[in-house]
């Protein structure tokens, strides 16, 4: 088991909504840990299953689909 | 009159104000856009989600909202209020006055230092006095322009001179308290008023306790409750105790349909909000019971009573039909309302909280505005407009959208401000625009096959990044990063001076790539990809880490973490930089000229308004003759529909610009936006002829519905309310003698399972023939027999009217419908006897009727079906054409350069169709006017070595922007379509399809860059 410091957790942020959102979260000052490692995609649609895969592979800890 | 002016200013800028900007400025007119407030958005940005679909009402407003800042033909003035207004229409002269706003907004950047400080703490207006703000402060969190601004009334400096806290503590330098008020003078040829409205305040009616109870709330309170963004973070409590309320009131018509404040109009929106705040809460808090209080629910819209109906099925919302007359208080700040059934029964119920509907009514400042720039109000004080101009003030030159000349929800808004931008046209120079040679264009520097040589920046953003993350400390990381030449830190990455470091640092350093950690690319990627431009890189050679929005803001207890994070974006960043490709926006040429299908009041003024703006239209006509369902409609309260209709065809035939096809069936469409190609057959039906056109607008109409129920066919004493417009017209009523009890049924294949949806125009129809009706024959008694009578807006005014009158309204439920037998079965002139339970008077009535009139549905053409397949658009469940977004885009389809007008939409009344029409022509324009469009750059591309032609992405894309290719049998994508989402990459089982800017190969990159971020040991 990782320190909880070391997470990463890959979060595949849509351009029109959850990466705007995550934007809003940062200009409310809304605090959240620092392991969200956000990827901008122009839709979730975008996501193939292989860029799970490789993620996990390359020691992503969890994954976030934001769409 | 030779026309000079290519401006119009455009005052207010809430979502009216925002769409008719934005479509203006896209036909190549130059906008002022001036709002009161500091910033734009208006209303919407207050809303928590919106019905009839729940969609988060900021997400759906933003982009448009940042469209019209960044639009280079739409000038924002923000804290801008109208002077004056000279000169005729298409040469105004306007003087417009700006406010001090104390901050340099070139210099701020918006973070929020001042207001951390400033000692002030004053009622926030956004969120309806629910939390407080500095007397420097931003508008709300999304506010555009972003900068903050000092309030004036409550700054102790501006006031008392002590204190210049916000000056002391600003990184940026950007507080100057010498600011003064700006007078400007603009010259536009005509001018756009869409300024809003109020809610009611029910301060005034002392008998629901607003204010005096503390959980009693308005809606638009509530809406903010609801909020995530709101004053209580999304977590509804009672604003008395901070507890979760458990039970919910919903007090409808506060401050509507209210004749002692002269309010005797609906608001329209209310009893959707009602309803949809009902539904919300009860997603926050799972065990709220919400009852809502209510005379009519008008739930008139395209889609509304199946949104209605779901808030009963699935959230268990209790709707009673009654008056609430007062509401009192216990000792634990519970309420108790105290209400009034139809039939005179009082009951008592105790809830927790409740929820105040609120009505519209005109800003207090459209008084001062109507005197100094000469238009008029109506009775109610809403600007003036007329039922065939509805975007028109009385003054010429001047047009009105939005709200501002009577309630209307957000989609309605949208509609009419595109209308309004239509209308100005006639004021305006128009030319069709080139793609803009870009000024001074710096050569692009050909980077294939170099090595990438990556320039690496990061931002302080004076101490937003800099107070929380190490930046050198990700400076120097970036230096040891695969391919990053050179990397440095900058203090605001975006000010002038760092851009040319920026553009400097390229040449020195023969850089091709460019990654830039700071803010958000939300902002700041245009920018950015503009100043490498002008060093001579392709603007696609830019990528941007977020470390401030998505890491020194989200992490500020952090600051090791937020770097090493900040590393990690960064290492992120170059990764995709070093795989990126220079790409280009493909010209797409525009025919000018329009098809428009269906040649009724709608399509007939679409074709009107794309003619006078100069641009050539064929008009398709299936039946012989021009005028669709207003060749049926006799009668309107104040205007004559058979002049409409006689204007308007007139209009259309005269105009050479205009191609009137009659009798004509479409047999085939091809192409797409700025380049179809139609093939119809005419008179002769041997005869074919083909065309070419850049858009299409589809404006079939609607059926009447033909009923069996209620013995319709069997007595020519049962007339549907079209057939009874006839009549009245004729003056030729069934039977011997003239009729004495006449009835009418609403609802008659409206509003049931399987066509779960209003007709929206049958209640103003019924109300509007039972007055003719009651003016040719005074002593007629005339019965209404309703589920809810929804005469919405300014027509609940004759509906009042109507009841002064004495007609009889009967109320009835669909489990509950009258019946209906003929009085003698075998007398063909029998009269009708109709039985129905009148909760009045709690018991089953008989009238026998001379005439019985059956409001009789609006249904969905047939035929549409044939257009879906042509055009590959869509209906929904009732068959009616599917817009692309129902609230903001609500004249176009998903497909670009198809748009939709009049009853083939939804159900409407004349004054919304002539609206919608005008609104489409609009929409088309924004095409029309430009010679040649830009495809996007980061669109889908094929490789054919790889596809199988399976056809899976041409199912999938939801632009229609792929087909095969039908000789070689791959996959083909229409550049002109594709809208870069990258749905059909991800769905492509053999590799053949890849997004361009967002590659496999990049993509791949970043997810190989993980490797290298940090892990950090205990």
């Amino acid at each position: 088991m990782k320190n909880k410091n070391s997470l990463k957790i890959v979060s595949f942020l849509c351009k029109w909504c959850s990466y705007t959102g995550a934007d809003l979260a940062g200009i409310n000052r809304s605090q959240y840990p620092t392991a969200i490692l956000p990827i901008k995609v122009m839709c979730s649609s975008r996501i193939d299953p292989v860029f799970l895969i490789k993620s996990y592979l390359r020691g992503a800890d969890g994954i976030l689909v934001g769409g | 009159m030779g026309l000079k002016s290519r401006a119009v200013m455009v005052a207010g800028a809430g979502i009216a104000g925002i769409q008719a900007a934005l479509d203006l400025a896209e036909m190549g007119i130059k906008v002022h856009l001036v709002e009161e407030s500091p910033s734009i958005g208006g209303r919407m940005p207050q809303l928590d989600k919106t019905f009839p679909t729940n969609d988060c009402s900021m997400c759906i407003l933003s982009p448009k909202m940042s469209e019209s800042v960044r639009h280079p033909n739409i000038k924002i003035y923000t804290t801008t209020t109208i002077d004056s207004v000279s000169g005729i229409p298409g040469d105004f002269t306007a003087k417009i006055v700006e406010r001090a706003k104390y901050i340099d907004q070139e210099k701020c950047v918006s973070c929020g230092l001042c207001e951390e400080k400033c000692p002030v703490k004053v009622d926030d207006i956004f969120d309806m006095k629910l939390r407080k703000r500095g007397a420097v402060s931003r508008y709300f969190l999304q506010s555009i322009p972003s900068e903050y601004t000092i309030d004036p009334h409550n700054c102790l400096y501006l006031n008392k001179g002590v204190c210049r806290l916000c000056e002391k503590v600003c990184p940026a330098g950007a507080i100057n308290f010498d600011d003064k008020d700006k007078i400007f003078e603009i010259n536009v040829g005509a001018i756009i008023l869409s300024g809003g409205i109020d809610s009611y305040d029910p301060i005034h009616l002392g008998n629901f306790g607003y204010r005096r109870y503390k959980n009693v709330v308005t809606s638009l309170e509530f809406e903010r409750m609801l909020s995530a963004s709101g004053p209580l973070g999304g977590h509804v409590v009672r604003p008395g105790d901070h507890k979760e309320p458990k039970s919910l009131a919903f007090i409808q018509c506060v401050g509507s349909r209210d004749e002692n404040i002269n309010h005797n109009y609906c608001s329209s929106a209310c009893c959707m909000f009602a309803i949809k705040e009902a539904m919300i809460a009860k997603e926050h808090i799972k065990d709220l019971e919400s009852t809502v209080f209510y005379m009519d629910i008008r739930a008139f819209g395209k889609d509304f009573d199946k949104y209605y109906e779901k808030s009963k099925d699935k959230y268990g919302v209790e709707y009673i039909k009654s008056k609430v007359s007062d509401i009192s208080e216990d000792d634990d700040g519970n309420l108790i309302l105290k209400y009034v059934y139809e039939n005179g029964d009082i009951s008592h119920k105790q809830f927790d909280m409740a929820v105040l509907a609120v009505g519209l009514q005109p800003r207090k400042s459209i008084v001062n505005l109507s005197k100094s720039l000469n238009f008029k109000l109506n009775e109610f004080g809403f600007c003036r407009s007329d039922t065939n101009l509805p975007l028109a003030t009385t003054r010429e030159g001047i047009f009105v959208c939005g709200a501002m000349n009577g309630p209307k929800d957000i989609p309605e808004s949208v509609t009419a401000a595109s209308g309004a931008a239509a209308e100005t046209l006639k004021f305006l120079r128009l030319e069709r625009q080139d793609i803009s040679a870009e000024k001074d264009a710096v050569q692009e520097k050909d980077v294939a096959g170099d090595r990438p040589r990556i320039g690496a920046f990061v931002c302080h953003c004076g101490i937003n990044i800099a107070g929380v993350v190490d930046v050198k400390d990700v400076a120097e990381h970036a230096r040891h990063l695969p391919n990053v030449e050179y990397a440095e830190d900058l203090i605001y990455a975006c000010s002038q001076d760092c851009m040319n470091t920026i553009k400097e640092r390229i040449k020195e350093y023969d850089l091709n790539r460019i990654v830039v950690a700071a803010c958000t690319p939300r902002t700041h990627e245009p920018l950015f990809r503009e100043t490498i431009t002008e060093a001579g890189l392709n603007p696609y050679l830019f990528e941007m880490a977020n470390i401030r929005d998505q890491c020194s803001w989200a992490h500020m207890n952090e600051p090791w973490l937020a770097t090493v994070k900040s590393k990690d974006l960064m290492s992120m960043g170059v990764a995709k930089a070093r795989e990126l490709k220079p790409l280009k926006r493909l010209p797409i040429e525009i025919n000018p000229k329009a098809m428009v299908i269906g040649g009724g009041l709608a399509g007939m003024t679409t074709a009107i308004s794309l003619a006078e703006a100069g641009h050539e239209v064929y008009l398709i006509e299936k039946e012989n003759e021009l005028g669709g369902n207003l060749r049926n409609i006799f009668f309107d309260f104040d205007s004559d529909p058979q002049v409409l209709l006689a204007d308007t065809i007139s209009k259309a035939e005269s105009n050479e610009l205009i191609h009137i096809y009659k009798n004509a069936i479409i047999k085939k469409i091809d192409g797409f936006v700025g380049n179809f190609s139609t093939t119809v057959t005419g008179n002769n039906k041997n005869e074919e002829i083909s065309f070419d056109h850049g858009v299409v607008i589809i404006a079939t109409g609607a059926d009447e519905h033909v009923t069996e129920e209620y013995l319709y066919g069997r007595s020519d004493r049962i007339v549907s309310q079209v057939e009874l417009e006839d009549i009245l017209k004729t003056r030729k009523f069934p039977g011997t003698r003239k009729p004495k009890n006449v009835v009418m049924i609403q609802c008659v294949g409206s509003r049931e399972e399987g066509k779960m949806y209003c007709s929206r125009v049958c209640c103003t129809k019924a109300v509007k023939n039972a007055g003719v009706l009651k003016n040719i024959l005074p002593n007629v008694n005339i019965y209404i027999i309703y589920r809810d009578i929804r005469t919405y807006g300014f027509r609940e005014k004759h509906y009042s009217e109507l009841r002064d009158k004495g007609a009889m309204f009967i109320h009835y439920t669909p489990e509950n419908k009258p019946i209906v037998e003929l009085v003698n079965e075998k007398d063909t002139d029998s009269q009708v006897k109709v039985t129905v339970f009148d909760p009045i008077v709690n018991k089953n009535i008989e009238i026998q009727a001379d005439m019985l009139v059956l409001a009789t549905a609006i249904d969905a053409k047939k035929e549409n079906i044939d257009l879906v397949k042509m055009l590959k658009v869509s209906l929904n469940t009732d068959g009616m054409f599917l817009e692309a977004h129902v609230k903001l885009r609500p004249v176009d389809f998903a497909t670009d350069g198809i748009f939709v007008a009049g009853l083939a939409h939804c159900p409407k009344d004349c004054d919304e169709s002539i609206t919608q029409a005008k609104a489409a022509a609009s929409r088309a324009l924004t095409f029309l006017n430009k010679k040649a469009i830009l495809a996007e750059g980061t669109i889908c591309e094929v490789n054919d070595s790889r596809c199988t032609g399976c056809g899976y992405c041409v199912h999938i894309c939801a632009y229609n922007a792929i087909e095969l290719d039908p000789e070689k049998g791959t996959a083909r994508v229409n550049d002109a379509l594709c809208k870069g989402c990258g749905a059909c990459v991800a769905s492509c089982r053999c590799g053949a399809l890849d997004l361009r800017g967002f590659t496999n190969g990049q993509m791949f990159g970043v997810f190989d860059s993980l490797e290298m971020t940090n892990v950090i040991d205990e």
